[in-house]
Formats: structure tokens, C-alpha cells, sequence
């Protein structure tokens, strides 16, 4: 049915077809290796995932104009490369996050769960048709509710995963039905098509609206903002700590990828609509997300708030509905993927020894364990918007972009929101570097994979933050391939 | 090539300080002694770089330009003129005389020096910057350090609170400044933050009378204006004594030079539209601080408030907009920041020996440690303004560029020298040649008796308190220069 298959095309998936055969892999080995040994397929599925991205980026990069291919379902661009980079990264990360973690860092299939995940998030981000839009979020949901409750004996586990997977099929449900509207008043299911109807002016305002709302429920569940947020804090909190990373960075930014193609290319018409809708929205998951963190005693919830309110900046840019704007969302998703990746790497290396997740259990974790504190000063730093760390110059630039487009008031909202956000991030500094505890002599051990991890992630943040030229490169390439 | 002295100044802080964090933190001495040959080093680069502007030349100095994001026209551009040598001096003095005189901290030195050196490189960067994106990018770096270095190493008893309002207001001021910087690089239409261009931009009036506040307002709040200035004597106090020196001696500075650079430079109609409501602040600031300062009975507190009074001659100056009065105030940003670090390290030197700061529980320090009280003397000739010192030099134009605007506001900011120096001859007189106690005089279960200061605390003193006379007898070291810097600033307001 896709005529004859040509090298695009293969070009166009190349990321997804290596990820499959690590897949293949890790599975393999998951059979021959003894059990003392398959903590090895941790490293097998980061340096596997690591040789994708050499190789994607390498063989498959896009050159010049941007196609469509295999009969219009994916879109083979720069915007949808950058996002699967951005994806297969984060996953690389967090399989060296969970390869020391007991009940995880063994299990062959969490391993697979987590490719599979992320084939999921890759396909989201290129998909160009609302059906393969569709089957990419759900291939993307369902192994992400199996790894929420993957401590099959933890009741806060189960408990995360059971909510997480209601509460998707709920929102999924929702989506679903926005585009069974579109599709029966366009009838089509391409964006590029729905484009052109809506263009023409085929389709009347009422219905777009309904769908456009129906359809932001579904995204505002995956990147967790209010009114769609109640599941994020119980699963961070529940889920094991790795993938609550995972959820919070690459699974939020999957939903932005998805998010922004489908609002600029399909409902450009009705921007003055959407735009102040989503303004609102950004509006209240900010102030909502900073308020409610400032008051948590667990570092998950706690995180689990924030990344509400970054989803809420993030927003911002995308009000702007601008070159600028879009660049800044992109610029953000990925210092943020740094970021709170490095964050909840901490968190699993400080859990591992004191099997705790409350910030009062960080007293003095600068003297029990330098590295991890430094890394951990990095890391929140930058999400307090602090330079030389990425944070900073993703906030700049969403700020930025909204001042560009007339949205005073939305970046004073934002940049007021900010302080408030740096008042909870000094408040666990204050307990890493400040705070004496009795038990401050136990040293909490460092062992090589998260070295490694926090070691490129701190490196990374610090990278995106002082030089920016290569990354803001990227992301406005990225951001101009959709206009 | 030209040797490029501006960033080797900027970034020799940071550099040391990443270093220091390698050696092994039980090397004290070597630690100590390191940051001790950077600060000279930085120090002598400061001087050198102060002496060889060519007044003749004028304009913007060894000035070094990279792009940094030339997508939206970010770079990083570095000059001085006549009105930042002097701060970039003076962020090597107070540097180089912190260091000798934080040689006793014990607790984690390595960190302590590393830490007040990344601000040292935020500080010098800012003053430096011809860029306004690079400008606020340093200002943050200068920013957070200052929560650490309070926070870890303060005095017990309010450091957190102290330290957390600090940052947080600090912040505030400057997120929203930003917003206002945002603005004018979009509405200028030339797609750079290129401050030397920017200058050109032309800005609608109700652009500029629009924003200015916000920029204004949102840096002053670092130059401690009234009624933003609330952090600043908190933060004094709860500073280690070379964070109070670098805190009041160097960082207020900032947010008065940022407040200038970008709010007045950049945004000058807004700026005569709005200064006779910010002379109006300032009057607060400059009385009722002295006033403050003068029922004070903790000594670091005392100097705090007295910062905040002479911070706001700082702003008025700048807010009369005209020739004196901003001449004044850049000497005078110099002359305070000297006196003020000379103060916080004399009072430091007490407390260190004391363990109070409470005025009536010290006296007939004199005879202990006579170089920490000639000193102190000095420090209070300028703060009062004394001829053949340099807080008259600083002072004395302001007020005539007051006079210009208002009589009215000149007489009555000018009450706030006979409160300063009731104050501050009460503090000489009862800490210095009262009684000493008992038991600081020879000692008891709790205190061991009161001895000289070191070597190296005499050197910094030597050296802070030398230079308020040098520029006290000879201004023509400084005020030619600040004038080239002012004439600038005078030509972007409409020329006189």
C-alpha cells in the first residue's frame, strides 16, 4: 500500500527500526544471562540506545526539505529527529539510573517496557495522521503504566500504576473522541489534509472548538497541567523513582511534540482562541504547581509539582505562537530533560542507601556525599532558572518569546512564578549543604553508572546554559521545520 | 591582538575558584595562599587597567566584542569607560583585602574562597558588560553565590532568614528588570542587546515612561532603594565579615550601575519623567536610613542602615540627571564601597575578639588595636563627609546637584550628615576610647583578653583606609574620569 519503499523512507524510521533491535537484543540476552550478570542489560540498553543516536544522527539526519512518508503517516523532519533525540537520550539515562535498583535493574522486561516506550514516544513525535498519531500515544501509554507499577508488591507502586493507567484511558478516551469529530466532518485523517480543509474554511468553528478541547484533554494529561495534573504527584511519588524521571522528562515532552504539531498545524486558523485558552492554562498550572510544591515533604511530590509548573512555562511558549516560541519550547523540553533527569537521579542514588524519599533525610547530604550534592545543586539550580545552567536560558527565551508576542502580563506571571520556585529549591539545598544530621558520617555511595549519568547530565545542563550556540541552532531548526 | 585584559580579569575568579575546589579541602594553607596570589593578581590588573585609560581617547576602553548567540544578537562584549574603572577597581581592592582578611575561617575555606570568587567574576562581569543580555547573566552568577556564602558561614543566629530574604528580593528585582530588558530588545526592532546600540534605538516616549520603573526599580532594589531596601541590613549582618565587605562594598554597587546602564542610559525620557518621583525615595532612603542607623545598638547594623543612607545619596545623585550630581554619585559609589568594606572589616575584627557586636558592651578598643581605630576614624571622617577625605569629594557635588533640582530636598537630606556623624562619633567615642569591660580587658571563664589584630588585617586596613585619603587630597585621580563617563550619559539625556 506505500508503493515502493525508498531510502527515505528507511531513513525516516531508522531511529525506531534500531530501537526495535536493541529491543531484540535485550531480550536475547535477558535469556542467556545468568542472574548475577543481567545487571549488564542496563549498560547494553544505554550504550545500545547511545550507538542509535550516534548512528540516527549520523546516517539519518534531514537534509533540506521536509517529506512526508509512508503514505503520509510520519512526517520525516528536523523537528521530529531532535524530539527522538531528545527521547532516546532520556531513556539511556534512566536504564543507568534503574540498573542498580533492586527488583529492577535485573528484569529483562523493564528493560523492554522502556524501549518499547520509548519506540512509542519516537513515532508520536514524527507522526503526521491522526490514526498513527493515535497508536503511538497508546503504544507509548501502555508499557508506561506497566513500568509505573512495576513493584508488583509495593502498594504505593501498584497504586501509581492503576491511577496512572485510569486516568490515561480516560484522557486517551476523551482524545479519541475529538478525532473521530475532525475525521467525520473533514473526512481526513492527515493533518496536512485537516489543514487544508480547515484552510478552505470546511469545517465551522463549533465543531473545531469542541475538537481542539477534546483533544488538548488527551495532551494536557501527557504533559501534566491543570485541570489534568491529579495523577502526576500520587505516580511520581508511587512509581519507581527512574521512571518517574522518565514520565516527568521524556514522556512530557513526547506530549509537547504531539501538543505542538498538532495545534500549529492543524488549528492555526483558530489561534486568538487557543492561544488565550492555553494562556490560562499556563497561568494556573505555574501558579497552582509552585504554590502546592512549596508545601511538600516528599522530594517526588514535590518535583512531581514543579514539573507542573514547567509544564506551565513551557506553555508559555507556545502562546506565543511564533518561530521564536517554538524554539523556546524546544530549547526548554530538553534543558529540562537535563535537568530533572539529573534530579531524580539523585534521588534513586540517596534512596538506594537511605531508603527515603523525605527532603528532611537530605540534611547533610554535602557531607555524606559531595558529588551527588554538587550535582544536585546543578541540577535545581537550573530549575530555578539560575545561569550558567540551561535552566536559565530556556526561561529567558520563553519569557522572551511571550514579550515578543505581546504577552506582558503572561511573563510577569512567569517570571514572578519563578521566585516562588526558587524559594523551594533553596529550602532542599538548605538541607543538602546547610542542615547537620546524626547520621551525616554514612557516606552514601556513588557507584559507576550514576557517576556516569549525573557526570554528562551536570556537563549537559551546564553546556546548554553557558553555550548555547550549537543547541538554539537545533531547536530553531527544529521549530522551522513546521511553519 | 590586543591583550584581553577584561576577561582575564573576569574570569581569573572563576577559574581559581574552580581550582580550588580540586585541592583537597584539608590544605588550608595552600588553599588560602592560592586565593590570596589571584586577588593580587586580579587586583593589579584592575589597577593597571584603571591607569592606562586614556582620558584623551574617552569612550569605551579595551573593549572585546564574540558573538555568543548571534541568532538573536547576544554577545559578549566587554568595555570600560570613565564611570565603570572605577567599580572594576574597586572590585579588585575589596576582593584582594577580603581574602587577607578572611584567612582565619576555618570552617571549609576551600569552598568559602570558591564561592566568593564565582560572585567576584558575576561582579566583574556585569560592571564590564556592554551587553544586556551578558549583563543580566552575570548579575545572576553574582546573586546566588551570597546565599551560600551567608547561609553556610553567617552569623547563627539569622542566617537562613536572612540569607533566603536576601536572594529572594534580590531575584525579584532582577527577573522583573529583565522582562523590561525583553521589551526593549523587541520593540527596538534592531535584534541585538547590544547596549552601545541600543542607546539609539529611539524608544517611544510612552515606551520608555512605560518601562522605566520596572528596570529602574527592579535593579535599584540591589542598590538598596527605599522601600526595597529591607534585605540589605539583614544580610549585612548575617554575613561573614569579606561578604558583608563584598556585600555593601561591591554588590550594592551593582544594582546602582545596572540601574543606570540599563534603566537611564537606555531609557532616557523615561528617566526624566520619573526622577523627581525617585528623588522622592531617595529622600526617605537618605534620612530616615542615617536615622535608623543612629538608634542602632549592634554595630554591624549600624553600618547596615548607614549603608543604605549613603546608597541613596548613590540613586539621588544619578536621579538629579544633572552634571554634579552624577559625578557625585559615581565617586561616591567608589568612596562608599572602600568605606563601607573598611567598616565591616574593623567591625568584623571586633566581633572576632569580642563575640559581641553590642555598642555599649565594647570600649577603649583604642588601646588594644590602634590601627583598627584610626581606621574606623577615617572610615567615619568620609562617612560624614569630612574635607580632605573622599565622602566629601563624592558628597559634596551631590548635594550641589541636588541644590540645582530642589533647594528644598538638598536642606533636608542634608540632616542626614549631622545624624551620621552623631552616630558615628558616638561609636567612636564609646567603642573605642570608653571604659573597656572587665572581662575583655583581662579575660575570664569565656573570653580570652583582648589582643592586636593580625598582620594581614592591618595590611587590608592600611590599604582601604589609604586610599579614602589618597582620592580625599588628590580627587583629580578619580573625578576627571568619572566626569568622561558622566558627559556620556549627559549627551544621551539631551546634551547640556
Amino acid at each position: 500500500m506505500f508503493g515502493s519503499i525508498n531510502s527515505t523512507m528507511i531513513l525516516a524510521i531508522l531511529p525506531e527500526i534500531l530501537i526495535l533491535v536493541l529491543a531484540a537484543f535485550v531480550l536475547l540476552f535477558d535469556a542467556i544471562w545468568s542472574e548475577d550478570r543481567s545487571r549488564n542489560l542496563g549498560w547494553l540498553t544505554a550504550g545500545g540506545l547511545l550507538l542509535t543516536m550516534v548512528l540516527s544522527l549520523a546516517i539519518a539526519s534531514p537534509r533540506g526539505e521536509s517529506a512526508l512518508v509512508w503514505g503520509g503517516m510520519l512526517r520525516y523532519d528536523w523537528l521530529g529527529m531532535v524530539f527522538k533525540m531528545l527521547f532516546i537520550f532520556g531513556a539511556g539515562i534512566t536504564a543507568l539510573f534503574a540498573m542498580e535498583v533492586e527488583n529492577l535493574g535485573k528484569r529483562g522486561e523493564f528493560y523492554l517496557l522502556l524501549l518499547v516506550a520509548t519506540l512509542g514516544m519516537s513515532l508520536m513525535a514524527s507522526s503526521a495522521d491522526l490514526i498513527m498519531l493515535y497508536l503511538a500515544v497508546e503504544t507509548t501509554s501502555i508499557p508506561m503504566y506497566v513500568l509505573a507499577g512495576f513493584f508488583k508488591r509495593d502498594e504505593k507502586s501498584t497504586e501509581a500504576g492503576f491511577k496512572y493507567l485510569l486516568f490515561g484511558a480516560m484522557a486517551s478516551a476523551l482524545m479519541l473522541y475529538g478525532f473521530s469529530l475532525l475525521f467525520g466532518f473533514s473526512g481526513v485523517t492527515s493533518l496536512a489534509d485537516l489543514a487544508a480543509v480547515i484552510g478552505s474554511g470546511g469545517l465551522n468553528t463549533a465543531v473545531m472548538l469542541t475538537s481542539m478541547l477534546l483533544v488538548l484533554v488527551g495532551f494536557s494529561f501527557k504533559i501534566s497541567v491543570v485541570p489534568f495534573h491529579f495523577w502526576a504527584p500520587d505516580v511520581y511519588e508511587g512509581a519507581p523513582t527512574p521512571i518517574a524521571g522518565f514520565l516527568s522528562t521524556a514522556s512530557k515532552a513526547a506530549g509537547f511534540a504531539v501538543l505542538v504539531r498538532v495545534f500549529l498545524v492543524a488549528f492555526p486558523t483558530i489561534s486568538t482562541q487557543w492561544t488565550m485558552l492555553i494562556a490560562v492554562i499556563a497561568t494556573i498550572s505555574m501558579t497552582l504547581g509552585n504554590a502546592i510544591a512549596l508545601a511538600q515533604k516528599n522530594i517526588k511530590r514535590m518535583l512531581a509539582y514543579s514539573s507542573i509548573a514547567h509544564a506551565g512555562y513551557i506553555l508559555v511558549g507556545l502562546v506565543a505562537f511564533s518561530d521564536l516560541g517554538l524554539t523556546s519550547v524546544v530549547f526548554y523540553l530538553i534543558a529540562y530533560l537535563f535537568t530533572n533527569l539529573a534530579a531524580f537521579g539523585v534521588i534513586v542514588a540517596v534512596w538506594r542507601t537511605t531508603r527515603s524519599d523525605e527532603i528532611d533525610d537530605y540534611d547533610a547530604l554535602s557531607r555524606r556525599a559531595p558529588t551527588l550534592a554538587i550535582a544536585m545543586l546543578v541540577a535545581f539550580l537550573s530549575l530555578a532558572g539560575m545561569p550558567p545552567f540551561g535552566g536559565f536560558m530556556a526561561k529567558v527565551l520563553v519569557f522572551a518569546a511571550a514579550v515578543e508576542a505581546g504577552w506582558i502580563w503572561l511573563a510577569f506571571v512567569g517570571v514572578l512564578n519563578s521566585i516562588v520556585g526558587l524559594y523551594y529549591y533553596l529550602v532542599v539545598l538548605k538541607h543538602v549543604y546547610l542542615h547537620r544530621s546524626e547520621s551525616e558520617d554514612i557516606p552514601i555511595p556513588v557507584t559507576r553508572p550514576y557517576r556516569l549519568a549525573l557526570t554528562v547530565l551536570s556537563v549537559g545542563i551546564i553546556l546548554l546554559g553557558a553555550f548555547f550556540g550549537p543547541w538554539f541552532n537545533w531547536t530553531s531548526m527544529a521549530a522551522k521545520a513546521l511553519f | 591582538m590586543q591583550f584581553p585584559i577584561l576577561s582575564v580579569i573576569v574570569f581569573t575568579p572563576l577559574i581559581t575558584g574552580l581550582l580550588l575546589l580540586l585541592i583537597p579541602g584539608e590544605r588550608k594553607t595552600e588553599i588560602r595562599v592560592t586565593a590570596l596570589a589571584a586577588a593580587a593578581f586580579a587586583l593589579v590588573l584592575s589597577i593597571w587597567l584603571y591607569f592606562s585609560y586614556d582620558l584623551a581617547v574617552g569612550g569605551y576602553q579595551f573593549v572585546e566584542k564574540y558573538t555568543w548567540l548571534p541568532q538573536l544578537g547576544i554577545s559578549y562584549y566587554v568595555g570600560v569607560d570613565g564611570l565603570n574603572a572605577p567599580l572594576v577597581l574597586l572590585t579588585g581592592i575589596v576582593m584582594f583585602t577580603g581574602v587577607l582578611i578572611s584567612w582565619g575561617i576555618d570552617d571549609r575555606p576551600r569552598e568559602f574562597f570558591a564561592f566568593l570568587f564565582i560572585l567576584a567574576t558575576g561582579v566583574f562581569g556585569v560592571f564590564v558588560a556592554l551587553d544586556m543580555f551578558m549583563l543580566f547573566f552575570f548579575y545572576e552568577i553574582a546573586v546566588f553565590p551570597m546565599y551560600l556564602l551567608i547561609a553556610i558561614w553567617g552569623w547563627k543566629v539569622t542566617r537562613e532568614y536572612a540569607a533566603m530574604k536576601l536572594t529572594l528580593y534580590l531575584f525579584i528585582g532582577s527577573v522583573v528588570a529583565l522582562v523590561g530588558g525583553l521589551a526593549m530588545y523587541f520593540s527596538s526592532g534592531l535584534g541585538t542587546f547590544d547596549m552601545v546600540a541600543l542607546e539609539g534605538a529611539g524608544f517611544s516616549s510612552n515606551f520608555q515612561i512605560f518601562w522605566f520603573p520596572f528596570v529602574f526599580l527592579g535593579f535599584a532594589v540591589l542598590g538598596g532603594i527605599w522601600p526595597f531596601h529591607n534585605w540589605s541590613p539583614d544580610g549585612h549582618v548575617a554575613a561573614p565579615t569579606a561578604v558583608s565587605m563584598f556585600h555593601a562594598g561591591v554588590l550594592m554597587k551593582l544594582g546602582a550601575f545596572a540601574a543606570l546602564r540599563v534603566g537611564i542610559m537606555l531609557l532616557p525620557e523615561g528617566a526624566t519623567f520619573w526622577m523627581p518621583y525617585v528623588i522622592l525615595l531617595t529622600i526617605v532612603n537618605v534620612v530616615y536610613g542615617a536615622y535608623i542607623a543612629m538608634v542602632q545598638t549592634d554595630l554591624k547594623y549600624v553600618i547596615g542602615f548607614s549603608s543604605v543612607s549613603h546608597m541613596g545619596l548613590v540613586a539621588m545623585g544619578f536621579a538629579t540627571l544633572n552634571h554634579d550630581g552624577m559625578v557625585g554619585a559615581g565617586v561616591q559609589m567608589f568612596s562608599h564601597g572602600i568605606m563601607t568594606a573598611l567598616f565591616f572589616a574593623a567591625v568584623g575584627m571586633m566581633y572576632d575578639r569580642a563575640h559581641t557586636r553590642q555598642i555599649h558592651e565594647l570600649g577603649g578598643f583604642f588601646k588594644k588595636m590602634p590601627i583598627v581605630g584610626i581606621a574606623f576614624i577615617i572610615g567615619g571622617m568620609v562617612s560624614m563627609g569630612m574635607p580632605g577625605f573622599s565622602g566629601f569629594i563624592a558628597e559634596f557635588p551631590i548635594f550641589m546637584g541636588v541644590w540645582q533640582f530642589r533647594p528644598w530636598v538638598a536642606i533636608i537630606s542634608g540632616i542626614s550628615i549631622v545624624i551620621t556623624a552623631s552616630y558615628i562619633i558616638r561609636i567612636i567615642g564609646s567603642v573605642f576610647f570608653g571604659k573597656m569591660p572587665e572581662h575583655l580587658e583581662h579575660g575570664d571563664d569565656h573570653h580570652e583578653p583582648i589582643g592586636d589584630v593580625t598582620a594581614l588585617d592591618k595590611v587590608a586596613l592600611v590599604i582601604l583606609a589609604g586610599i579614602l585619603v589618597l582620592i580625599g587630597v588628590f580627587p583629580s585621580v578619580m573625578v576627571p574620569l568619572v566626569e568622561s563617563g558622566v558627559d556620556r550619559i549627559l549627551l544621551l539625556l539631551g546634551g547640556v
